[in-house]
């Protein structure tokens, strides 16, 4: 649905029209640029303000004061890739909840959303126990 | 015209709020974390039991050599602490204190979407330090960071449409206009893991597995330096800001208070936020840091679970009463 609001009780946004809508954002947008502009200016004093004197050791990758050995780009083992595909998996549902959530109560839907939204959350729960039951929650 | 100083005087605020609370959030946490642990903190700068600390840390700071390590990935490295800093610049922005129009820095329709997609972006700073470091620790904290962002960013959105769906908005004002007192009680939960989901992501013990100091120096900052270290540190900081006035505005009522939300309602705001700043802190100093598995199975066993349950009840509820 088009209307990016529904609540009445609000006084902020009574009627909203697409060019008003999207003018909020254009505040984001300045603020952004101050942000981008601090961060320059800070590293542009800094620059002003430290001393530079590079020294082959100082420039070497710390690997606690001995000679790196390899390089940081190293192999490793990544436990995690599990967690990506299960985060994958609930967290582009989960979005889903946000346009839902503010239509759900509304006059004439109640009881047949609510179910809709038992079948969602049990599809997340069979999904989560189906991966606790397959040990990926636990390491040992 | 008037609408562009408006506008310039807001984002004046914004920034000065950005630049003072979270330093005073690290000043009270040097104070806190010292009389907690029996010590007096810093007492020295600026006469007054040390309030100046930060201020002379920022010179510190401001004054070190700049060093990238030669195997860096250069630009990327310089570029990560900006990264990690600005989305929580951008999300003050949507944080009301008052109930009156003039007391946000910008009514944003989508308000608690917008807040969530912004926070998340902040983690892409310290994964781009701990990859472009070339590090074997930067690289072993980035990877922990990205692994603990992806398990509690659910919990955290689960939570947040739990809220969404009890105003009927997802305008952050607008829930707030919506707020009843027995909406602490039926979102307590919610709240709760929102918190400690929050508290995981900004990397803050007892969840700091991933800039574990004793065990991988510190994670994805261990090649930073000077003004770049302090930009990381100030992006922690104001991060907890972030994360504690979200709980205030989203959870506990905002500007609402015990006598009614006339005049004084940016005082409630702020109050609470202290008093969550505070928590944060006292966790820092109580608790022991998680070990990383221990750390994703809270958050996928428990936390997980609980926002589910807190969606479940939050909807019956809803439906019941509407």
């Amino acid at each position: 649905m088009p209307e990016p609001t529904v609540v009445e009780s609000t006084a902020v946004n009574a009627t909203v029209v697409a060019a008003d809508y999207f003018q909020s954002y254009s505040v984001v947008g300045l603020l952004a640029v101050v942000g981008v502009l601090f961060v320059a200016v800070a590293f542009g004093a800094g620059r002003l303000l430290r001393p530079v004197v590079p020294t082959p050791e100082k420039l070497l990758t710390y690997e606690c004061g001995v000679d790196p050995v390899g390089e940081g780009w190293a192999h490793t083992q990544v436990r995690y890739y599990v967690y990506a595909f299960l985060y994958v998996i609930f967290a582009v549902d989960s979005i889903f909840l946000f346009p839902w959530a503010t239509v759900f109560a509304a006059p004439g839907y109640g009881a047949t959303t609510l179910v809709e939204m038992f079948i969602f959350l049990g599809f997340l729960a069979v999904g989560l126990l189906y991966a606790y039951k397959k040990g990926v929650l636990a390491w040992t | 015209m008037n609408d562009a100083l408006d506008v310039a005087w807001r984002l004046l605020i914004i920034f000065v709020v950005f630049l003072t609370f979270p330093l005073i959030v690290g000043q009270t946490e040097h104070k806190v974390m010292a009389h907690m642990q029996g010590r007096l903190g810093p007492m020295y700068a600026g006469g007054f039991h040390g309030w100046a600390q930060l201020v002379a840390d920022g010179v510190k700071f401001a004054q070190k050599e700049d060093v990238v390590p030669a195997g860096a990935d250069r630009r990327i490295f310089q570029l990560a602490p900006a990264v990690a800093l600005l989305p929580y610049l951008l999300v003050l922005l949507a944080i009301p204190i008052g109930p009156s129009k003039g007391a946000v820095g910008e009514v944003i329709d989508a308000g608690v979407f917008f807040v969530l997609a912004v926070m998340g972006v902040g983690v892409l700073g310290s994964l781009m330090a701990g990859w472009a470091s070339a590090n074997k620790f930067s690289l072993l904290g980035g990877l922990r960071t990205a692994a603990q962002l992806l398990a509690y960013e659910l919990p955290m959105l689960l939570t947040a449409a739990s809220v969404a769906m009890a105003a009927g908005t997802v305008s952050i004002p607008g829930i707030l206009d919506a707020f009843r007192w027995w909406w602490l009680p039926w979102q307590i939960v919610g709240a709760i893991v929102f918190f400690v989901a929050g508290l995981a992501e900004l990397q803050r013990p007892p969840f700091d597995m991933p800039v574990a100091d004793s065990e991988i120096i510190f994670g994805a900052y261990t090649e930073y330096t000077g003004l770049r270290f302090a930009l990381f540190l100030l992006a922690e900081y104001a991060g907890i800001v972030v994360l504690c006035g979200l709980t205030t505005v989203l959870f506990l009522g905002g500007w609402h208070g015990p006598w009614g939300a006339d005049g004084l309602g940016w005082v409630w705001t702020l109050l609470k936020t202290a008093v969550l700043a505070f928590i944060v802190i006292w966790l820092r100093v109580t608790y022991p840091r998680l070990r990383e598995d221990q750390l994703q199975k809270l958050s996928w066993t428990l936390l997980v679970p609980l926002s589910l349950a807190q969606i479940a009840l939050t909807g019956i509820v809803k439906v019941v009463i509407q």
